[in-house]
Order: C-alpha cells, then sequence, then structure tokens
C-alpha cells in the first residue's frame, strides 16, 4: 500500500507538485470567498475615508509600532462592549490598507478611543505617558511635537489609495496637502474648504502649536476620528443582511 | 580536467551575480539620490554599500584561483559561514528580547525620550524578525545546505550561488533591522520588511530554491530522504506566503511607505494565514527537517517509523495552512472562516504529535545516551516542547479557551514555549553537532559547558512560560471581572500593574537564555578554534575518480 509514494520520494518534480497543491487547498478555500460573498462586510452609515492629516497619523501608528501593544478590534463580548463600546464591524477597517487590527492588549484596545479623551490628555499623555497613567508600562513618543509632517507629499498618498478602491474625489487629491494644513488650524484660509471636502471631520489644533504641523497633530487627529464615525442608530445588528 | 570544468562554472555564475550587485547598485544609487525622506536614504546607502562590498569580495575570490574548497566531496564553507551567523544573530536578537521584556518590567529607567528608536514598538519588530528570520533563517540554510548534501551524497549545487544566498540573506536581516530602528515597516506581524527589501529576499528566495532542488536533482541515492521534503516543503510554502501577503503598491519608488492591496477583513485573514503559517512551515516544518537528521544521526539510530513520517508529513502540511483564522476568534472576520480555522487547529493537534512521536521514538534501544550526551539531550527536550506546545495551541484555538486568552501574555508564554524550548533547543543541538564535523575537531570543546547551556536555559524557559500563563490568564480574568453590583471590577491600568512582577520574572528567564546562548558561542568557539589534530570523517572524503565539481 505505501508503495505509491515512492513516486513522490523518487521524483523531485513530483514531490514539489504535490507540496503546492495540497498547501493551497486551506488558503483558497479560505481566503478567495471573502472578496466575492457580500455580506462579508456590513453596509452602514458613516465610515469615510481618512482625510490626509489622519492619513499621515496613521502612518506613525505604524511606523512606532503601536500595533504592538494595542488592539483596534472590540470583540463581541459582555465586558469589551462595556468597557470600550459598540463591537467592532469589518465595514470599519474596509480602507485600512494595511489592517492594524493588533493581536496583544499590552495596553488597552484602541477602535474606539476617538473622543474618549481631550486633545491636552492624548498631547500629555503621549509625550510622558506617566504623568497621567503612573501605572503605564508605554513609551514615551515627545518626540512628536518637534517632528514636522511632509504634507507635500500626502496627494501621493491619496493617489495610491483611490489605486486601491478607496473613494477619494478628484478634488480631495488635488488639495491634499492644503487639508493636511488646514485641519490642523481652525485660523487656516483653508479650513472651511476643507470642512466641505470632509465633512464632519475635526478641525483643531490638536498640538497646541498653530505654526507647524507636526506629527503630534497628526497623530491625535487619527486617534481621536477612531471608531466614531459609524452611526449605530442605523445599524441594525439583528437585520438578516448583518448575520454573517 | 575536472577543476578546469569547476572553474569555467564559477565564472558563469560570478557574471550572474555580478550583473544583480550592478543593477541593484544602480537602484540604490539612484533611489538613494532622490530619497523622499531620510530613513529610505540611509536604507538605500547601506544597500549600496553591501552591494559595493558584494562585488569587492567577488573580485577578490575570483582572482585567488578555484573558490570552491575541494578537498571535501561536500561545499562545506557556505555551511560554516551559516553556523557562525546563526550564532551571531541569535545572540543579538536574544539580547533585544531581554531588552524589551525589561522595558515593560522597568518602564522608568529603559526608555529614553531623546531615542525614539529605542521605543518598545521598534525593537519589538526587531526581536521577532531577529530571532525568527535571522537566528532561525540562518540555521534552516545552514542545516539544510549540510543535510542535502549528505542525504543525497551529492555536492552542493550551483557553483557560487548558495554564497549569493548566504550573503543576500545576511543584507535583507541587516536592512530589516537597522529599517526598524529607522521606523521603516509595514505594519504586519512578522511581515514588517518594506516592499523593496520584499523583493530583495524573494530573489535570495529563488536562488535558495535552486540550489536546494539542483543539488537533490545530483542525487545518487534513488530516493529523497524525508528530511528534505520537509526542508522542501519550507522553501515552497514560505515563498508563496510571502508573495501573496506582501503585496503592496508604494507611495513612491524612492521611498519606502506602501499601501498593501487588501484592506480590513481581507487583509486580516491574509495576513494571519501568513502569520500562522510563518509558525506552520519556517518554525515547524524547517525545524522538523533538523529533527530528521540530527536526533538519528546524534543518537545512531534510524527514524522510528517511516509510514508515520508519510502521514504526518503530508498531513501536517494540508492541515497548517487552514488554522490562520484562529488568531481572528470573535473578530469582525464571517463566523464560518473562524469555525473552519479552529477546527483544522484542533486536527492539527494529530500530525504535530505524529512528528513528536517519530522523534522520541527514534530513541528506541538508545536512550542511556541521554545521560552521556547532553547535545542529544538538548535535541530530545526540543522534541518534548514541540510536543507540549503543539497540544497548547488547539487548546487555545477553541473559541472558548481563546475568549480569554486572546490579546493576553498567554500568548506570548505559548509562542516562547514553542520558539525557546523547539526552534531553540533543536538548532543548539545542530549546531553542536555541526561545529566538530565541520571544523574536522573529534568532539565538543567541552560538553560540561553543554550541560550548563542545558540547564540555565531550561530554567530560563520554565520562569518565561509559566510566568506568562499566571500573567496572561490573570489579564484575560481581570478584565471580564465582574463586581456584585453588576459592574467591571478592574478599571485596564490596574491589569497592566498586576502584570509587573510577571514581566520582572519574564526578563529573569530570558536573561537566563541569554546566558545560556553565551555559554554556547564560547564552546562552538573554542570547538572550532581547537589546535588538535584535524579529525577527518571519512564520508566527507572526495569519492575516489569522481570529479565532484564537474557537473
Amino acid at each position: 500500500m505505501w508503495s505509491f509514494h515512492k513516486w513522490f520520494e523518487r521524483h523531485s518534480l513530483i514531490l514539489l507538485i504535490g507540496i503546492l497543491v495540497v498547501v493551497s487547498i486551506g488558503g483558497l478555500v479560505q481566503i478567495t470567498p471573502l472578496f466575492f460573498i457580500e455580506s462579508t462586510i456590513e453596509r452602514v452609515e458613516g465610515v469615510r475615508p481618512y482625510t490626509p492629516l489622519e492619513l499621515a497619523g496613521r502612518q506613525i501608528y505604524i511606523r512606532e509600532g503601536c500595533y504592538t501593544c494595542h488592539s483596534q478590534m472590540v470583540r463581541p463580548l459582555r465586558d469589551e462592549v462595556e468597557r470600550y463600546g459598540h463591537y467592532s464591524l469589518a465595514a470599519e477597517s474596509m480602507y485600512d490598507h494595511p489592517f492594524q487590527w493588533g493581536s496583544k492588549r499590552t495596553g488597552p484596545d484602541l477602535a474606539r478611543v476617538g473622543g474618549r479623551y481631550s486633545d491636552e490628555w492624548h498631547r500629555a499623555h503621549l509625550e510622558d505617558p506617566r504623568s497621567v497613567v503612573p501605572e503605564s508600562v508605554m513609551p514615551p513618543y515627545a518626540f512628536l511635537s518637534r517632528a514636522e509632517v511632509d504634507t507635500a507629499r500626502m496627494g501621493d498618498h491619496l493617489r495610491v489609495n483611490r489605486m486601491l478602491r478607496v473613494p477619494y474625489t478628484d478634488e480631495q487629491l488635488a488639495n491634499a496637502a492644503a487639508d493636511a494644513r488646514a485641519q490642523a488650524n481652525p485660523l487656516d484660509a483653508g479650513a472651511y474648504e476643507f470642512e466641505l471636502r470632509y465633512p464632519g471631520a475635526a478641525v483643531r489644533d490638536f498640538d497646541g502649536d498653530p505654526r507647524r504641523v507636526t506629527e503630534m497633530d497628526a497623530l491625535i487627529a487619527y486617534l481621536q476620528m477612531l471608531g466614531a464615525g459609524v452611526d449605530f442608530d442605523t445599524y441594525q445588528a439583528q437585520a438578516p443582511e448583518n448575520q454573517r | 580536467m575536472a577543476e578546469l570544468q569547476g572553474r569555467k562554472e564559477d565564472r558563469l555564475d560570478a557574471w550572474a551575480i555580478g550583473l544583480i550587485l550592478v543593477l541593484g547598485a544602480y537602484y540604490a544609487v539612484w533611489a538613494g539620490a532622490n530619497a523622499t525622506d531620510r530613513a529610505f536614504a540611509i536604507q538605500m546607502w547601506t544597500a549600496l554599500a553591501a552591494f559595493v562590498a558584494g562585488g569587492v569580495m567577488l573580485v577578490y575570490f575570483l582572482g585567488r584561483g578555484p573558490v570552491l574548497d575541494q578537498s571535501s566531496r561536500y561545499e562545506n564553507g557556505v555551511i560554516k559561514a551559516g553556523v557562525a551567523a546563526s550564532m551571531f544573530w541569535g545572540l543579538a536578537g536574544f539580547l533585544v528580547g531581554v531588552v524589551i521584556a525589561a522595558q515593560l518590567a522597568f518602564p522608568n529607567f529603559l526608555y529614553f525620550e531623546e531615542w525614539g528608536w529605542t521605543n518598545f514598538g521598534r525593537l519589538r519588530p526587531l526581536h521577532t524578525s531577529a530571532v525568527i528570520f535571522a537566528f532561525g533563517g540562518n540555521v534552516l540554510i545552514a542545516t539544510s545546505f549540510y543535510v542535502v548534501q549528505r542525504t543525497c551524497r551529492a555536492r552542493l549545487a550551483g557553483g557560487l550561488w548558495p554564497w549569493f544566498v548566504f550573503w543576500g540573506y545576511q543584507l535583507v536581516i541587516v536592512m530589516a533591522g537597522t529599517g526598524y530602528l529607522l521606523g521603516i515597516t509595514q505594519g504586519r506581524e512578522y511581515a514588517e520588511l518594506p516592499w523593496y527589501t520584499d523583493i530583495w529576499l524573494t530573489l535570495v528566495w529563488v536562488a535558495y530554491l535552486l540550489v536546494f532542488l539542483g543539488t537533490i536533482w545530483k542525487r545518487q541515492e534513488k530516493h529523497i530522504y524525508v528530511a528534505n521534503w520537509f526542508y522542501l516543503a519550507f522553501i515552497v510554502t514560505i515563498a508563496i506566503l510571502h508573495l501573496i501577503n506582501n503585496m503592496a503598491i508604494p507611495v513612491s519608488f524612492a521611498g519606502w511607505f506602501s499601501y498593501s492591496l487588501f484592506s480590513g477583513v481581507q487583509d486580516a485573514l491574509t495576513q494571519w494565514w501568513y502569520g500562522h503559517n510563518a509558525v506552520g512551515f519556517f518554525l515547524t516544518a524547517g525545524f522538523l527537517g533538523i529533527m530528521y537528521y540530527f536526533i538519528p544521526k546524534q543518537a545512531d539510530r534510524p527514524v522510528y517509523s517511516y509510514r508515520l513520517s508519510i502521514i504526518h508529513f503530508w498531513a501536517l502540511i494540508f492541515l497548517y495552512i487552514w488554522a490562520g483564522p484562529h488568531h481572528l476568534h470573535y473578530t469582525a472576520l464571517p463566523q464560518w472562516a473562524q469555525t473552519l480555522g479552529a477546527t483544522f487547529s484542533v486536527m492539527l493537534w494529530m500530525p504535530s504529535w505524529g512528528g513528536m512521536i517519530n522523534g522520541l521514538m527514534t530513541l528506541s534501544g538508545a536512550w542511556d545516551k541521554l545521560r552521556t550526551d547532553p547535545v542529544l539531550r538538548m535535541l530530545v527536550v526540543s522534541v518534548a516542547f514541540y510536543g507540549m506546545s503543539t497540544f497548547e495551541g488547539p487548546v487555545m484555538s477553541i473559541r472558548a479557551v481563546n475568549s480569554l486568552s486572546h490579546y493576553t501574555d498567554w500568548t506570548i508564554g505559548h509562542v516562547h514555549s514553542g520558539a525557546l524550548g523547539w526552534v531553540g533547543f533543536v538548532s543548539f543541538g545542530a549546531l553542536y553537532c555541526l561545529t566538530p564535523w565541520l571544523w574536522k575537531k573529534k568532539r565538543l570543546f567541552s560538553n560540561a559547558l553543554v550541560e550548563w547551556h542545558f540547564w540555565l536555559s531550561t530554567i530560563g524557559i520554565v520562569l518565561y512560560i509559566t510566568s506568562m500563563w499566571v500573567a496572561g490568564i490573570m489579564q484575560g480574568l481581570m478584565w471580564r471581572a465582574y463586581n456584585d453590583f453588576g459592574f467591571l471590577e478592574y478599571s485596564f491600568v490596574e491589569s497592566v500593574e498586576a502584570m509587573n512582577p510577571y514581566y520582572i520574572i519574564r526578563a529573569l528567564g530570558g536573561l537566563l537564555f541569554l546566558l545560556g546562548a553565551l555559554i554556547m558561542a564560547y564552546n562552538l568557539w573554542r570547538t572550532a578554534t581547537d589546535k588538535a589534530p584535524a579529525h577527518v570523517r571519512a564520508a566527507d572524503l572526495p569519492a575516489a575518480g569522481a570529479p565532484v565539481a564537474a557537473e
């Protein structure tokens, strides 16, 4: 009965093809349907593409490896929903290239951290975490307040996102750099137009320094919008199309 | 005649490798000069320096005459280099691990406001990549080159290409490591390499596959030995995983940032399909290849069961691929995918233990050697740890257990029982075997030092995994604890505070493991530089009348 296996043992190419076939099946069955089954991503109101400043903040979040200690995925468990808020939907990360769900909570989940703390709190906490949370084990990020964001390149970033089917408009693409500056300074001449292009996005001087757009501005802008988008009044978890 | 052909073959390889180096240098100059940011420019100048150094090495060695050592029937130089590189990167990776463990234990002393690049978030990918890809990868490449030659009774194929694989892989490591410190990452766990390093790694990996396959094609044995099935499955599958998980569009060809092709839920499953099978194929299949050669060799016994090796090989590689979704329990991933992932994870227990049984039972009739041979003991204990963590894994993939264990330090403990116990020990065992074999010594410099290494590391592992079990389960229970009034009992930061003693014990465990590895490095160094006359093994001598380099 075992003699058939000699084919694999005596012919390296048959062995190679055998391996290729066997290891392909699982991935094909699990991953490909996610691109075709429509109910994979819920239809909800309120999820919008990131503003240029938030996108720059997200880039800093990735660069600093925040995902190594913070998840962005509230599970539908009683304690998590009470601690962090409504459980996360697939729709909420549909514009996230890459996703940042994370795998470890050395610090708390951040999926719904937006609007929970003031900008001042975030600034103080990022600059010296133990000044506001004495028991924290988080590293300090004071250098973010000194580094400026390269706003000139944000247009390129939006363009790549649009290639990946994130629905940015031509106008948003053309004004990316100006929008990044305007969002961090309510007195900026472009602030009004920014609000037209990104309805509902916060326009604030996030880092307390209106003269410059710093990485602190960008990161706080990103944190403050996390999880705040979906209108859960209109989302019906029990509706058949949301039963997955 | 043989030598002439050998040199001609070398020259052809040298031209191709030289062309790759020139093209690489050309791109590095262009991208470095046009870099959109400083971090990327530093990366490009690093790469340029490496390509120039590679070119100098190539010219120097070619100028010296025949490059390849003809005194053995096998190519050993590149494996010696791999042994040294494994030890070096191992020490570096363990050291960074101890540092980041200490950072979480003593945050007031080990974070430096002015040095953002020493923060936990940047050092953690440095640690994981250094131990998995730098240490583990070098062990795998070196041992696979050793094993495939001996089990095929053929010299390594490809002339200079094995050296290209070795140095190309070291360049990947240097680019990755310096990149993480500069803040260059894709933000995908264990796939943090930026797009240009991914492309370079692809090139190196294809060369690796061809050298390995090419050696199998030259074999003078009818059958391909079981260790080589595992190595082949590891090389091929890692290539597929790497290519699909890293698909991305760079913002600029002269900048490091890229956006992954997939987003959200699809991206999550692709990433954990990759992430789990980096464990399954890099840290399991590849190291099972090591087990299937080094344990029988060191115990001087045949592999326990041929049929078991067939069944567990195919079952293992088939089932592993499905297990990724257990990293995404209770997330926004559709539940059918979660259920599939958990089901296959539980099934995976069986082929995993098939491998363990085959490894352990190979000792039948030679159990007494465990008392006298600390290297064999290290290899066997590694298999025991493999059995333990491949039981723990399926348990943790059950949804009810996972709801408690996920996001906690239990996961970290689980990973390290596999990484330190299984991957670490089986690698150490293989390196302890290889050093006297390759440097033609009768035995290791000191078996007593191996004993010290074994016990220090074992105690270190026990401290590590027990502290993380307690920490993780405690975290999970604190997060879901309710008081009598129906409110959450603990704030999040109270769970952080409760971790402190366990983080200190964990750091201590890691320190002991590092100490053991330092003793090992000293032992290997003394073995390799020992002045005793060469102890030549008959199987290594050039076969009489067979022109080994001609092909």
